[in-house]
């Protein structure tokens, strides 16, 4: 049987997402109303039998930490394998790594130990829900060295310059990677590697003294080695910014969307927080909006996103909004193209009005 | 120390014959209660919040659903390495086998069980009613009044008594008197169906009581009488809050009901004191443009289009376009097609309801409708008044 190991590299993600990455990381921002942005990768990857994944973790992981535990909620409480959360720690004087590459090498136990011949490296920040085991039939096929993934969008928005875009022959062999702005071709962060091949790169990579694995081993290989594409056709959104993490959160209202991110047979998974089902008392008018357990809710709310346990009081507006975790919306406020993060307060009679383009975003824990 | 102090027995054998065809697959215990719960999860986390980390569960009637739901135990936190949850299905042994026939039959023939945490008191629970109560405060009460035994009862209305199992105290607190559905009651003090017992006490009556061949073996016809005949000392604890026993589809409505009240009797946001469930991982619900929600309790995974009023929605039901759904239960993972009238109804999992369905009686003192055959299609012509 052909085993994958998975690897959730965060080295380079940046917390762009303002605010909301003053004090986590990008993958730990809440999202979609119940989830975290990592839900999706280790979902994705418990869903093609994906039993060990590691998470490479570089700066403010605290709250990640938090979110993962043992991996129970993904099924990846094992007695081998399971989940790793890898935190960079190495006091070697005679190490030479550098960048990611100091995660790959020093964590390289992990691809040692693992029974798995293919390794998945995936980031956080490309949301799909996307079939692994496709993946991997469609790697094997091909013959290639790697397996990159990548999403033709029908619209290039600004969060995707900041992507890879791949040239692609008609033998889905990748003939080119770069940042062209006008290449739909998005490269989702994402690869199926061998593990053998894996090694043999990091080796070669420390040795000539490189820092990003992707950028010098593999787009740095491009001629030398056998790239392949898969595309993926589902479901997509990258969020690298404020903006990306508003428009892609707002697209999840489309019932249509809800299904392709949702699938029965592909759940998303996430930590159980045991909140009761959320409470419509006679007062509230709710329309257009997706809301997670444990919300109370007696005010207007429409076209938004809440989180589990948001408090919404009589008199209180809520549009075109996201309200994370716990907070509380007083009686006669209003909130218009705004993001809260967890646990802030609204007291009564505040207007907070954002632009539909760009929301006002509160950062945790404040109260207005 | 190898023992516990206190180890808890939930009885969670009942077919539960007045829920109807709501208990013809699963035991009453699993059957669905408040929109995410089992009333299982009620007796469960009341233990996990109460410190108590040991607990039989005494199966007997349809214990596939209830075995597994179950599991190790750890939705409860009672995945423990000494003690945790088990559940104890009847079994045979050398000298023959049979099922329980009555609650303390089925407590004396898992002595073994109890045994083996020698525990000092045993908690006995019923798995078929809704409440929030902290089982260490009665232990506390117990052990510092001396008692032998503990009946845990809750003041009904005087009108109601006769309906209950009554306690009839001194000024002490002590029970002098039980009377098992008193045609005139002398008190207003319901058993609740939770006992503390001296294990050392409740082993003796177990073993005098299994060798009575007129007993019925129940502890509040036998083992209760057997205790207060010998002038033990049995005292009553007075529970102050909601309680209630959902045995039949009239109750069960009304109790989903009495969620709704805008300051609920039985407060389920309560974080000091959580209700813990098994996790069915669904998105959170959607409310589409033409919905409209008012006074109900939705869960995750829902899918509403129609109208939702006054109703207890469970995870992954749908409610398509013009719709109304009024004053009922709906139960996991039901499809409510286009045009469907649901009024005073409970509808079982899985349930298919197809357009234009009418379902129940609209007029405020009509019987409950139950529609309970799990994964059922109801035509358009469906329509019924009972």
């Amino acid at each position: 049987m052909d085993r994958i190991a998975g690897i959730i590299n965060l080295d380079h993600e940046q917390d762009v997402l303002d605010e909301l990455t003053y004090f986590r990381c990008g993958a730990a921002v809440p999202f979609a109303g119940r989830y975290r942005m990592i839900d999706f990768a280790i979902s994705n990857m418990t869903n093609a039998r994906i039993e060990s994944v590691a998470v490479f973790a570089r700066r403010k992981y605290r709250s990640l930490m938090d979110h993962l535990e043992q991996g129970k909620a993904w099924d990846l409480d094992r007695k081998f394998g399971g989940l790793f959360i890898l935190p960079p720690d190495w006091n070697d004087p005679t190490d030479i790594s550098r960048g990611d590459l100091q995660h790959f090498h020093n964590n390289i136990d992990f691809i040692n130990r693992t029974l798995a011949n293919y390794i998945l490296v995936s980031g956080s920040q490309n949301i799909c829900n996307i079939n692994y085991q496709d993946v991997l039939a469609e790697h094997k096929e091909s013959g290639a060295d790697v397996t990159v993934v990548y999403k033709k969008v029908d619209e290039l928005y600004p969060e995707h310059d900041r992507a890879h875009k791949l040239d692609i022959d008609e033998n889905n062999r990748v003939t080119a990677i770069h940042n062209d702005q006008h290449n739909s071709n998005v490269y989702m962060d994402m690869y199926i590697i061998d593990k053998n091949v894996l090694h043999d790169l990091i080796d070669e990579c420390i040795a000539h003294g490189c820092t990003h694995f992707f950028l010098d081993g593999i787009k740095g290989k491009l001629p030398d080695i056998n790239i392949n594409a898969y595309e993926y056709t589902g479901a997509h959104a990258l969020i690298n910014s404020i903006e990306s993490y508003y428009r892609n959160s707002s697209k999840l209202l489309d019932p249509e969307e809800q299904e392709r991110f949702f699938k029965e047979d592909n759940p998303i998974y996430t930590k159980v927080k045991n909140e009761a089902p959320s409470k419509y008392l006679t007062t509230s008018n709710v329309t257009n909006t997706l809301v997670a357990n444990g919300c109370i809710i007696e005010g207007h709310v429409e076209d938004s996103i809440l989180f589990r346990g948001v408090k919404v009081a009589e008199g209180a507006v809520v549009k075109n909004s996201i309200i994370m975790q716990r907070c509380e919306i007083d009686s006669n406020a209003v909130l218009e193209n705004v993001i809260l993060d967890k646990d802030c307060s609204i007291s009564e009679g505040r207007t907070l009005i954002g632009a539909p383009e760009k929301p006002y975003v509160v950062p945790k824990r404040k109260t207005m | 120390m190898k023992n516990k102090q206190c180890v808890a027995m939930l009885l969670a054998g009942g077919q539960g014959t007045r829920l109807k065809s709501l208990t013809k697959q699963i035991a009453k215990p699993a059957v669905y209660f408040g929109g995410k719960y089992r009333i299982i999860d009620f007796p469960l986390s009341n233990c996990a919040n109460s410190g108590i980390d040991t607990v039989g569960v005494l199966t007997q009637y349809e214990p596939l659903i209830l075995n597994d739901y179950i599991g190790i135990g750890d939705t409860w936190d009672l995945d423990r390495k000494f003690g945790g949850v088990s559940v104890l299905p009847p079994f045979m042994q050398a000298e023959g086998g049979g099922w329980y026939t009555g609650t303390a039959n089925a407590i004396y023939r898992n002595l073994k069980f109890l045994n083996q945490y020698d525990p000092e008191h045993v908690l006995v629970l019923s798995g078929d009613h809704i409440y929030k109560m902290d089982y260490s405060e009665m232990l506390d009460y117990h052990i510092g009044s001396g008692a032998d035994a503990t009946i845990s009862v809750i003041e009904v209305p005087w009108e109601d008594a006769s309906r209950f199992g009554i306690m009839n105290t001194d000024d002490g607190g002590r029970i002098v008197e039980f009377d098992e559905k008193p045609e005139k009651p002398k008190s207003n003090l319901a058993s609740m169906g939770v006992y503390i017992f001296r294990w050392d006490v409740l082993k003796q009556y177990l073993i005098e009581d299994a060798e009575k061949e007129d007993s019925s073996h129940d502890f509040g016809k036998d083992i209760i009488p057997a205790l207060l005949y010998d002038y033990k000392k049995l005292m009553a604890f007075t529970f102050e809050g909601y309680w209630k026993d959902v045995g039949t589809v009239d109750s069960l409505w009304e109790a989903n009901m009495d969620l709704l009240k805008k300051e609920p009797e039985l407060n389920l946001n309560d974080h000091t004191w959580r209700m813990y469930s098994k996790n069915p991982n669904q998105p959170p619900q959607y409310i589409a443009p033409q919905a409209t929600v008012n006074n109900a309790l939705i869960n995750e995974g829902c899918r509403i289009y129609g109208t939702v009023d006054t109703s207890i929605i469970f995870y992954g039901v749908h409610v398509d376009e013009s719709s109304v759904v009024k004053d009922s239960v709906i139960m996991p993972d039901v499809k409510i097609g286009k045009n469907v009238k649901i009024h005073r109804a409970i509808i079982a999992k899985g349930t298919v309801v197809e357009d234009g369905a009418v379902i129940g009686d609209p007029s405020p003192d009509s019987e409950i409708t139950l529609v309970a055959e799990q994964g059922s299609v109801l035509a358009s012509s469906y329509a019924t008044n009972s």
